[in-house]
């Protein structure tokens, strides 16, 4: 049957799984999110304490690499579906790739940076 | 009423067309769209269309009517009739052959392609393959389906990727013999959905349910291989 490689779980079940699991994921996270918005009184000091502390490092890192993850089955799907020729649809795809690997590297530095 | 018709003759016509006929029904009946096909047909004997048993069994006459996918013959106009006026049209996402008929072949490439009979690898016993009530039961829903193609037709996943993605029909029926005790070929079965398009391209809109003349439900039956594959995969 069809199989593909560019999908990122190779087979439908580890995408379906994928989605799910990074979407549970950032729904904690932006529930986290206002809840910290809401019980804190937001300043510089609560926001660089929170970042400060490294499970909460962790925390984003995960959320980010969910967006990522979540984001390229979506567009591979979306991608897949709506755009037929393949020299356009790769080109779509490698952007959006490039786009999840810079975020993914580039929200490595905020978070642990300085 | 006013009939809209979709007319298409690739031997006469260079592009598809809407015809619109004044048509005159008998006061006090409901008649079915079959009937007013019926009717049209014998002012103009160059119409086309399928249709065999006239009693939503056989599945030839799905259609498209007022935008709604289903059997002609088991619609009343009294159920799809807008305004006093009725749009035909064929089934959407398949090939026009000439007006209303439409080449089902990748419909059928898509039943074809989930082993659509039972495999059983064990000797044969000397009478048959007796299965308990129980187990006959969980056949029900999935066995009256009549192909008749209403469903697949409506599912976005199916026109987009028609040639990777087996349609409602055709996973309806993947169903129907991973669900059968007598079958001993799930893992094969199984395996040969297991990939990005086959089945994971169903997103859930429920079209198929909403349109089958049979009252089947392809989306829960999709849950369930889903359901197989995930503990096959974990
Ligand atoms: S599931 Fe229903 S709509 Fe689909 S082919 Fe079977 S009978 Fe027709
Ligand atoms: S539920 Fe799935 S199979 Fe049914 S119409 Fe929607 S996408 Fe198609
Ligand atoms: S003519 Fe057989 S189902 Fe309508």
């Amino acid at each position: 049957m069809v199989k593909t490689v560019t999908n990122l779980g190779r087979s439908g079940v580890y995408d379906w799984m994928i989605q799910r699991v990074t979407a549970y994921i950032l729904a904690l996270y932006t529930l986290f999110l206002f809840g910290f918005m809401l019980t804190t009184d937001l300043s510089y000091e609560s926001w660089s304490a929170l970042f400060g502390q490294t499970w909460f490092r962790i925390f984003s890192l995960m959320a980010l690499v969910s967006i990522g993850a979540h984001a390229w089955v979506g567009l591979w799907t979306v991608t897949t579906d709506y755009i037929k020729a393949t020299a356009p649809r790769f080109l779509v795809q490698a952007t959006a790739g490039t786009a999840m690997f810079v975020y993914v590297v580039w929200g490595v530095q905020i978070l642990w940076g300085h | 009423m006013l009939v809209s018709l979709y007319r298409y003759n690739p031997e006469q016509d260079n592009a598809p067309y809407m015809q619109d006929i004044e048509l005159d029904i008998p006061a006090g009946k409901d008649l079915m769209v079959l009937d007013v096909l019926a009717l049209l047909k014998e002012k103009d004997p160059t119409l086309a269309y399928r249709r065999s048993c006239r009693e939503g069994v056989c599945g030839s006459d799905g259609m498209n009517m007022n935008g709604k996918n289903g059997l002609g013959c088991i619609t009343p106009i009294s159920e799809v009739v807008k305004k006093d006026k009725l749009v035909i049209r064929p089934l959407p996402g398949l090939p026009v052959i000439r007006d209303l008929v439409v080449d089902m072949g990748i419909f059928y490439e898509q039943y074809e392609r989930i082993t659509p009979y039972l495999v059983n690898d064990t000797p044969a016993p000397e009478i048959e393959r007796l299965q308990s009530p129980e187990d006959r039961e969980k056949l029900d829903g999935l066995y009256e389906c009549i192909l008749c193609a209403c469903c697949s037709t409506a599912c976005p996943s199916f026109w987009w990727n028609p040639e990777k993605f087996v349609g409602p029909a055709g996973l309806l029926q993947a169903y129907r013999f991973l669900a059968d005790s007598r079958d001993t070929a799930q893992e094969e079965r199984l395996s040969d959905l297991d990939d990005p398009f086959s089945v994971f391209r169903c997103r859930g809109i429920m079209n198929c349910v909403a349109v089958c003349p049979k009252g089947l439900n392809p989306t829960k039956a999709i849950g369930h291989i889903r359901d197989l594959l995930l503990q096959r995969a974990t």
